[in-house]
């Protein structure tokens, strides 16, 4: 059986981790190529790596780490943040990364996806967007939630997915950081609008929360950054009461 | 231990020469029919589309090297699928190892998604590439293209229905998933196949 995926993301800046609060605050959290060994040997499923400092900073630096995450990991992982155009891809695919989330670039540039999608696959290209709850619509933003998009949620993630998007990253800034829940109602609508699989973000303070994620959400994997990252949930104990919630997981290899 | 790793056009060939290293193997990546025909085990990768794909090793003559190999060759997603007869991606004829044609995944339900993407288990493991560990144990799926169940199979998943989550004729081995980024259990399945 398919089994729902639990993902930690660490967003990099300088190959350290950190974790935004509602994105503007930041807490150091470690060493991204640590902290991701650990995740993954604590029965993580997959990684999203994302490079925050992208646009502003050289990006070296950032695949230099994806090469060492490489190296290290035997899970999936998905990079994230700065990617423009296809040659960003290529280094980032080249350097051992399995996947890539776009995210304003797609916005500005909905193109970008079936170019991705026709080089190297639709399993290859993830269509991250953040949007928020406002006017009893969901809109998306651009720019790591800094500017308005003027787009819709539910018709933009459509058309990502027409163009070849392979999975949706879908990030609630109404819930991000708040640890009150997932956005379930909005994720039970993409999944019943998308033929692909859709990744919640944004919300998770609890383990019932992640349970509601799937259950009510029917989101197909659960993102998470800082109730790993301060301990606050161990991605093993998370999976035992998933599974005990009758939710399907990948419960072995792991350390206890 | 010399492994090589055939060198063409797909994606992600890097996963697999990291997890070798992982176990302690320097693989050699090549499109060198000599260096392939000496090695002692032989993996074909794969991330991409089986057209263009096809076309590729055709114009290397890596389809005529593959296909005459001697040495345990294992196959790895889409170098699984391109090791089939022919396949519904891009209407394109394979290397016909496996007699058995590549199809595309249709959704029976809403939460049927398509691409498969993630950690699905394996059943009806045959001995060999497998052992009796890996039944029910869960490894990492990406692909919207299956082969179905056949005389060749050598392990099942079932997702939308059950298909060849691995294949075996003769040294041929073939495996859906990518073992390179399965964990633990993918480590022991590729540490089978450098036992064979």
């Amino acid at each position: 059986m398919l089994a729902k995926r639990i993902i930690p993301c660490l967003d990099v800046k300088d190959a350290m981790t950190v974790k935004g609060v509602n994105f503007v605050n930041f807490r150091d959290a470690g060493d991204a190529v640590e902290l991701g060994a650990r995740y993954s040997r604590e029965g993580a499923d997959e990684l999203v790596y994302l490079d925050i400092t992208a646009s502003h900073e050289g990006r070296k630096t950032f695949t230099e780490l994806v090469t060492k995450v490489a190296a290290r990991l035997n899970i999936p992982f998905t990079v994230g943040g700065g990617i423009n155009e296809l040659s960003d891809v290529d280094r980032l695919l080249g350097a051992g990364a399995d996947k890539v989330s776009v995210n304003s670039a797609a916005l500005r540039n909905p193109r970008l996806i079936e170019e991705i999608a026709t080089h190297y696959g639709t399993q290859v290209c993830v269509v991250a967007v953040d949007a928020r709850y406002e006017n009893n619509r969901w809109m998306c933003y651009l720019n790591g939630g800094r500017l308005p998009a003027g787009r819709e949620l539910l018709p933009w993630v459509t058309e990502a997915e027409d163009r070849g998007a392979g999975e949706i990253l879908f990030t609630s800034m109404t819930h991000d950081g708040v640890k009150q829940g997932y956005a379930n109602e909005a994720l039970a609508a993409l999944a019943s609008r998308l033929h692909i699989s859709v990744i919640a973000s944004g919300g998770a303070g609890t383990k019932e929360h992640f349970r509601d994620a799937f259950l009510y959400g029917k989101a197909d994997a659960a993102l998470a950054a800082s109730v790993f990252h301060f301990g606050e949930i161990h991605i093993g104990q998370l999976k035992t009461y998933l599974a005990d919630q009758d939710i399907p997981v990948r419960q072995e290899g792991q350390e206890v | 231990m010399n492994v090589a790793i055939v060198k063409y056009n797909a994606g992600n060939i890097c996963s697999v020469v990291y997890a070798l290293k992982r176990m302690g193997i320097e693989p050699v990546v090549t499109a060198d029919a000599e260096l392939l025909q000496k090695a002692d085990k032989v993996i074909f990768p794969g991330v991409g589309e089986a057209h263009t794909t096809m076309r590729h090793l055709k114009q290397q003559g890596l389809d005529r090297v593959i296909c005459r190999l001697r040495q345990p060759v294992l196959g790895i997603c889409l170098g699984m699928q391109l090791m089939c007869r022919f396949s519904d991606e891009g209407q394109v004829d394979c290397l016909h190892i496996f007699d058995v044609d590549v199809k595309r995944f249709a959704p029976c339900r809403q939460e049927d998604k398509v691409p498969h993407i993630g950690w699905n288990t394996l059943e009806e493991v045959k001995l060999g590439l497998f052992d009796s560990r890996q039944t029910g144990q869960s490894v990492y799926f990406v692909h919207s293209y299956y082969v179905p169940v056949n005389t060749c199979t050598a392990a099942t998943t079932d997702y939308i229905h059950p298909f060849s989550a691995a294949l075996q004729r003769d040294n041929f081995y073939a495996v859906q998933f990518h073992p390179e980024k399965s964990g633990t259990v993918g480590e022991a399945i590729l540490k089978n196949f450098l036992n064979l």
